[in-house]
């Protein structure tokens, strides 16, 4: 057993010290693609999950494949970094950049209106996952979280097997049909207050997957979404932001807020 | 040819060497239903076909003349309703049922034998899927599976895609071999255009899909470890495994590589120089090494692999059983060694050590010489591509018809697309995962295993639940 306690001294501390010192990882991270000129004379049919809506690009249903930035570089660009108050949402429609007017005032609502559930989780959070239909990436990304370099305990956040003593369900996925009736039960088992995030594109909007015989168009149609993480999938750090966004460790929620 | 015929033909050839690589369904635009097999044969995928009668309610299954074809009947049945006659058990498999299919049917009789339904919601971070776990406390006599949890309906998704869009689908069937897939659909369409990526772009994609192998084989030693309790062996698995998805986000913008393979070759070189790759991955290949060494000289942890999980070398030959699973039961099929694509047609790939044993320790000593030949091989592929600095990436690939079949060898095994395109549009596309073929294995090889064994077995088999319930 000695031999694992030297091993483990081997490369020091490699745990990030985000979110006390910024994190060069997480800041060049690329992620959805937002709207830099007038979207409204491009072909719909340039996105293949229908994202480019008026006033721009809808977030939400990025997957990040890159066609409107290849084509369109003047109306296109790619957004940079995984956290800050802007790279999760607290209203499905602050994912729409650049935002719809009315958006600020209703993001600040539900940010109070979280902020009052989630006073007393803000020191210890207990999250539970469930996989609503995903690819099977997502599940890495949130593992990683319980690795050595993002470590979320250290956070005060820990991943729990039963709902009855979770805080926060973090759901990934499309939303398959299979998976609505468990879906549910988990969150009905959850105590109050609880709070639920559709983590990556895929949870958010069902992305290429979206709304069929086998699928709803995100997880919002089964349980109450409260904060939204675009992604596909969301990197290890955008997971983390959202969570500590979640339960009013960070400010945030919307991108009207930069 | 009758359905009878072409499975007399498929049992021969099977008896004779050829492999059994999968069985699926297309309804054709006049109502009548076409069932296409795969065989694996050397240098190549052999597609057999043959239609039934519109209106057919049914066929002799194929089943009961070969027992791989267990769960494709039961899926094509879940699909179509079309009955395989002769079929021991046509359970729905892919398609959630009735309410009353979810009643728990036991298989065992016995003194105190309960089931614990496991899933779909687990604990711990990983995807949907029931285990049902018939015991009498401690044995396990039967294990059952329900998939169709998380049944996305993506093979119906494909239908109408361009053959460009169906990359981006091809990428999240089985998200953490994304490279794996999208090559397999790849081949595809190149099979159908006649073109051949570009040596560069079939050196780009070797890359990207070792770092793949690397980064999946070392999910697994992950959960193993921490199966095991050993935090510290569970961190620096971890650890590693991070810095290779780094690694590739750096090289693409991507930590699954995706948006890397295109119809016709890639669409980028690396955006970080192949000497810096190089220098980052000679030093992770040392760190995963000096690990994994001291992974596999840890007793106590190689006591709960030893003859667990065991699935006989017969049963391996017999099943075709693909990846690391087939290879620890010495049945090594290896797409990149016997069915080349891309840069593997002449780099020249370590053939794999032969392993008998088939249990989980077996599993876990190919994956780590697996680990090793990636990095041997991405070695070859940094010195071949600095030769090659500034060739063409792409070639034209725009095919519009016709249908084809594209593989590859995933982490976990043979990936194989079915395409058909027509006017320029995907007709029907039926991806075959390794995990599809390999997961139905789980049913066999609890032998004298017990409960505690369970997390050791499933993380073994190292599969992934999106590339089973498409």
């Amino acid at each position: 057993m000695s031999l694992w306690v030297l091993r483990g001294l081997r490369d020091g501390v490699v745990t990030t010290r985000w979110p006390r010192r910024p994190d060069e990882y997480a800041d060049s991270w690329r992620g959805p693609v937002r709207a830099v000129g007038p979207v409204g004379s491009v072909d719909p049919a340039l996105c293949p999950t229908g994202a480019i809506r008026e006033p721009g690009v809808d977030q939400g249903r990025c997957i990040l494949c890159g066609r409107c930035v290849a084509e369109r570089p003047d109306l296109f660009a790619w957004s940079r970094g995984a956290t800050g108050p802007t790279a999760a949402a607290l209203r499905r429609e602050a994912l729409v950049v650049p935002k719809v007017p009315e958006t600020d005032e209703a993001v600040a609502a539900a940010r109070v209106r979280l902020a009052a559930r989630t006073a007393a989780l803000r020191r210890s959070v207990h999250v539970r996952h469930v996989d609503a239909g995903s690819d099977g990436s997502e599940e890495w990304e949130i593992q990683a979280l319980l690795g050595p370099v993002y470590d979320i305990g250290r956070l005060g956040v820990f991943f729990t097997a039963s709902p009855r003593h979770a805080d926060v369900l973090l759901v990934t996925g499309v939303g398959a049909r299979g998976m609505a009736a468990s879906l549910r039960a988990t969150y009905e088992a959850m105590p109050d207050p609880r709070v639920v995030i559709a983590a990556g594109t895929d949870a958010v909007s069902g992305g290429l997957l979206s709304d069929s015989d086998q699928t709803t168009a995100g997880v919002a149609a089964t349980v109450p979404v409260d904060v939204w993480l675009a992604g596909s999938p969301p990197p290890p750090f955008g997971i983390l932001n959202a969570l500590l966004i979640a339960v009013g460790q960070l400010a945030g929620g919307g991108k009207g807020a930069r | 040819m009758t359905a009878e015929v072409l499975w007399k033909d498929i049992e021969s050839r099977v008896a004779a060497g050829d492999r059994f690589a999968g069985l699926f369904a297309t309804r054709r635009p006049d109502g009548a239903l076409m069932l296409s097999a795969h065989l694996a044969v050397p240098g190549g995928i052999d597609t057999l076909g043959t239609t039934l009668p519109v209106a057919a309610s049914g066929y002799p299954a194929l089943t009961p003349r070969l027992g791989a074809a267990f769960w494709y009947e039961r899926e094509i049945h879940d699909h179509f309703g079309v009955i395989p006659e002769g079929h021991p058990r046509l359970a729905p498999l892919v398609l959630p049922g009735s309410p009353e299919e979810h009643a728990l049917t036991r298989h065992v009789a016995g003194y105190g034998v309960f089931t614990i339904p496991h899933g779909p919601v687990r604990s711990g971070v990983l995807e949907s899927i029931e285990y049902l776990v018939e015991t009498p406390g401690e044995a396990i006599p039967h294990l059952n599976m329900r998939l169709f949890y998380k049944h996305r309906g993506i093979e119906n998704r494909y239908e109408g895609m361009t053959p460009a869009e169906g990359v981006l689908l091809a990428e999240r069937t089985e998200g953490i071999a994304s490279v794996a897939h999208a090559l397999a659909y790849c081949h595809a369409l190149e099979r159908l255009a006649g073109c051949e990526p570009p040596p560069a772009a079939a050196l780009v994609r070797a890359l990207y899909g070792e770092l793949e192998r690397i980064a999946n084989h070392l999910d697994v030693a992950v959960r193993l470890s921490d199966a095991a309790g050993l935090a510290v062996a569970t961190a620096r698995f971890a650890l590693h495994k991070e810095r290779v998805l780094r690694l590739v986000s750096r090289m693409c913008d991507s930590r699954f590589g995706r948006g890397v393979v295109v119809p016709g070759g890639v669409s980028a070189r690396p955006l970080v120089p192949m000497a810096e790759i190089s220098a980052e991955l000679a030093r992770l290949s040392q760190a995963i090494a000096g690990d994994a060494a001291a992974l596999m000289a840890t007793s106590s942890f190689l006591d709960r692999l030893r003859g667990t999980g065991p699935l006989a070398p017969d049963r391996a030959r017999q099943h075709g059983a693909l990846g690391p699973i087939g290879k620890a039961g010495g049945f090594s099929d290896d797409a990149r060694l016997h069915r080349p694509y891309d840069a593997y047609s002449w780099l020249a790939v370590p053939r794999a050590r032969a392993h008998t044993a088939g249990d989980a320790l077996a599993r876990l000593r190919v994956r780590w010489e697996e680990v090793d030949q990636s990095f041997r091989l991405i070695e070859l592929v940094a010195d071949d591509l600095a030769e090659r600095p500034s060739d063409l990436l792409r070639v034209t690939c725009d095919p519009t018809g016709g249908r084809a079949a594209g593989w590859t060898e995933a982490p976990q095994g043979e990936v194989i697309y079915d395409v058909t395109l027509r006017s320029g549009r995907i007709a029907r596309c039926h991806p075959r995962s390794a995990s599809f073929h390999n997961l139905v294995l789980m049913h066999e090889v609890f032998a004298g295993d017990i409960l505690t064994d369970f997390p050791f077995i499933e993380a073994s088999f190292g599969l992934s639940v999106a590339g089973v319930a498409l």
